[in-house]
């Protein structure tokens, strides 16, 4: 048993910072390491600056332009562009559909979707939960009914991230009303300029715009967007939710905010000393990075238990719950770090002209964002329930 | 980087657990506890034949000079029996100290027959204002012609009863906090002088007080030079509370099995109460728990030994924290969903419980540690 890397990670490790070093573009990193928005044109170029690495679709197998890397080799790299303050790779395309098309997709869907997906062509967004199917997803009501060559769809989708950027959806559709729940449904690729879909912006408690719902009004979708066969697509739907777990404890982007955290920490100044060395306040900050080191290695050992042959146990929902508390907790500290200069909303404030130190004008808005971490990707709920279960209960 | 233990720290691991399923029931802990002696003479020796008590004896002494993975194995093992024989106090932490002086007579001579099963030495450290704080010591030591003369008060020291030998920190010079002066001494517990007053610890084992009122001894028993002892017994200790985080490991799993065991048996409302969402997710909460403290008893393991104090100080804190607050968890969620029948003696709940919560408090509570931690990361880049 060892903690260190091998050398040969170390050195992946070294490649991965200079590559992050020569081609993150400055405003970029800036916007990310200070928790300014991303627009739909930086999360492009960033893409297409991994795609032209090689980079650009780092889970795939490798011929499917895929890197082969290990899942250590994959954790190190992400790690690596968190903390760099590279934009978060927007995983609709590259580590959802791509996977399940991977899986289950035919040639000619393989060859025609997953090039741009890699170079950052094509965006892609989730068309999962509707008004009445969240965690009880199979509840899903939007119908599709076979015309010929055709499926017309018609229903609506909520929770949809980043919509208004994409130009595809992958949607789940109930095909066979009479089936039972999670047998009549069908996975779908959507292109978003198809007549008869509207996107409307949702707006959250942080005034952002990031979730859509989406309308469906007699869409007209070729029967070669299905994926694998009809009326199988709740099997695909899981592959995906469980596919994804090198970074479901975003462990790179809780180290980069926690050192923000203690940044705005130095310079917040409490009794004419720096609120950092408030011993409740250190002591807060302390039991955060705690939590973080033990999150860290348990991470760790599941990337090493998996690329041995053991069962998959409750690991996935242990990282993501606690992944998300510690993101959820420095998001509140940073908040609270801030003091009254978290108060003003941003928008207007700015227009008066930003009285208050640059870091705060974004605090509020990430501790009230952060709070989707707990809700979204299967609730902490539903993943302590899944918990209970593989305990035997 | 990999989490997987060497065939022969498995092994370990497995012999201690094999013999302790079959040598240490509840059963034989309870009749233990009820005796009031603390302990069971032939246990020790069984564990002495098994090899276990010269895991941390070097090689030169006859014993197995293994290190902090193999005492976390055996440790892991004796969680869930509750062993309450000095496996921690003597054939970790007093054998490790003893190491570190393993070039003179007495030290080696003592290591070997510790590893037979032979003998028991334990370290008497801790004073009563020192509340954790290695570094305090005000317990004097007066050099006297040929002879040393130990005067203090040393504070719930482990196994003091059961020891014929104390490592007794004094100062030779300085005054008490200061890092320099601290001496360590070889006592025999029947030295004229040396009083104890023991009693039983709430988690069933003994322990008691040490007075030391004008004891002499010859300048021989005084391990290494005098007045640098401190980093020694740091050192001693650190490997120690290694130790005691993968013992507590072994026990919050142990708790978790018994708990989800009983949750899926005892009947209320027509339906196994493990069917109740609410007492699922307490489940949910412990193997959380349970899974981030192993996490932290393999870091403390593996920086326990460390060159680098500064790195090794905060793996221990950090892994102490999360370890005090995850048994405390653990434990009283066990006790909770137990219901009435985890208040009781009967059950073995109870004990494990009363263990980490002893454990959460020795060497530092998770506060203590948090502070320190949080003392050592200050204006720290992350």
């Amino acid at each position: 048993m060892r903690l260190d890397f091998t050398a040969e990670d170390q050195s992946f490790r070294e490649q991965v910072r200079s590559f992050l070093k020569e081609r993150l573009p400055r405003e970029i990193r800036d916007k990310v390491l200070n928790g300014i928005e991303l627009a739909r044109a930086d999360y492009v170029l960033w893409q297409r600056r991994l795609h032209d690495r090689g980079w650009g679709a780092t889970g795939w197998p490798v011929q499917f332009g895929g890197t082969g890397w290990s899942a250590v080799q994959q954790y190190i790299f992400e790690e690596e562009s968190a903390k760099a303050g590279a934009p978060r790779m927007i995983p609709f395309g590259i580590k959802m559909v791509a996977p399940v098309i991977i899986a289950f997709g035919s040639a000619a869907q393989q060859q025609k979707f997953l090039p741009p997906i890699s170079s950052g062509e094509s965006w892609w967004c989730q068309g999962y939960s509707e008004p009445g199917a969240g965690s009880d997803l199979a509840s899903l009501r939007t119908r599709a009914v076979r015309e010929g060559d055709h499926y017309i769809v018609n229903g609506q989708k909520t929770w949809n991230t980043l919509g208004q950027y994409a130009d595809w959806i992958f949607c789940l559709v109930r095909t066979d009303p009479q089936a039972k729940q999670q047998s009549g449904i069908t996975f779908l690729l959507i292109d978003m300029k198809s007549p008869g879909i509207s996107v409307r912006p949702i707006e959250l408690l942080d005034g952002g715009h990031e979730v859509n719902e989406v309308w469906f009004e007699n869409v007209r979708v070729p029967v070669e967007n299905r994926v694998g066969e009809e009326n199988r697509g709740w099997t695909y739907a899981k592959f995906l939710l469980g596919h994804e777990r090198t970074n479901i404890a975003g462990i790179g982007g809780a180290k980069r905010e926690l050192a923000r955290l203690k940044r705005i920490a130095a310079e917040e100044r409490k009794d004419g000393r720096p609120l950092g060395e408030d011993p409740l306040f250190a002591a807060r900050i302390a039991r955060i990075e705690i939590d973080l080191t033990a999150l860290e290695i348990t991470n760790l050992r599941v990337l090493s238990a998996e690329s041995g042959s053991r069962a998959p146990g409750p690991e996935a929902s242990i990282l993501k719950i606690k992944g998300t508390e510690i993101q959820q907790a420095i998001s509140e500290l940073m908040m609270r770090a801030a003091g009254a200069y978290a108060l003003p909303m941003r928008r207007e404030a700015m227009e008066a002209g930003w009285q208050g130190p640059a870091y705060a004008a974004t605090v509020m808005g990430a501790y009230l964002n952060q709070r989707k971490l707990s809700i979204f990707g299967g609730t902490n709920e539903i993943q302590k329930n899944i918990i209970a279960k593989m305990m035997g209960l | 980087m990999d989490f997987e233990f060497s065939d022969e720290q498995r092994q370990l691991g497995e012999a201690v657990a094999g013999f302790l399923d079959k040598e240490y029931s509840f059963e034989r802990l309870r009749a233990i506890k009820r005796s009031g002696t603390g302990w069971d003479p032939q246990v020790w020796q069984g564990l002495a034949d098994l090899g276990v008590l010269g895991i941390n004896v070097p090689a030169a002494q006859g014993g197995l000079g293994f290190g902090p993975l193999e005492t976390l194995t055996l440790m892991n093992a004796c969680g869930p029996a509750l062993l309450l024989e000095p496996v921690l106090s003597s054939a970790v932490i007093a054998t490790v100290l003893l190491s570190e002086y393993a070039s003179s007579a007495p030290a080696a001579l003592l290591l070997g027959a510790m590893g037979r099963g032979e003998r028991i030495a334990v370290l008497a450290h801790f004073e009563p204002d020192a509340r954790f704080d290695v570094g305090s010591v005000a317990a004097s030591a007066r050099a006297d012609g040929e002879s040393y003369v130990l005067d203090g008060h040393k504070a719930v020291v482990l196994h003091a009863g059961l020891a014929d030998t104390l490592l007794v920190s004094a100062r030779t010079a300085g005054k008490t906090g200061e890092a320099l002066g601290v001496t360590l001494f070889l006592v025999p517990r029947q030295t004229p002088g040396v009083r104890l007053d023991e009693y039983l610890t709430v988690d069933g084992q003994r322990a008691a007080d040490v007075h030391l009122k004008g004891v002499k001894l010859p300048a021989g028993n005084r391990l290494g030079p005098a007045g640098n002892a401190l980093p020694a017994i740091e050192a001693a200790l650190d490997v120690g509370l290694a130790a005691l985080c993968a013992e507590a490991v072994g026990i919050m799993q142990a708790l978790l099995n018994a708990t989800v065991e009983y949750l899926r048996t005892r009947q209320q409302f027509g339906q196994p109460i493990g069917r109740f969402q609410a007492l699922q997710h307490r489940v949910a909460d412990m193997v959380m728990h349970l899974e981030q403290a192993r996490s932290m008893s393999y870091l403390a393991t593996l920086r326990c030994d460390s060159a680098d104090a500064a790195e090794r100080r905060r793996a221990l804190s950090a892994a102490k924290v999360l370890i005090g607050e995850a048994g405390r968890f653990v434990g009283q969620q066990a006790v909770q969903l137990h219901g009435g029948m985890g208040m009781t003696d009967e059950l073995k709940v109870s004990h494990w419980f009363k263990r980490l919560t002893a454990i959460d408090i020795m060497f530092g509570d998770s506060d203590t540690h948090l502070q320190r931690y949080a003392a050592l990361t200050r204006g720290e880049a992350a």
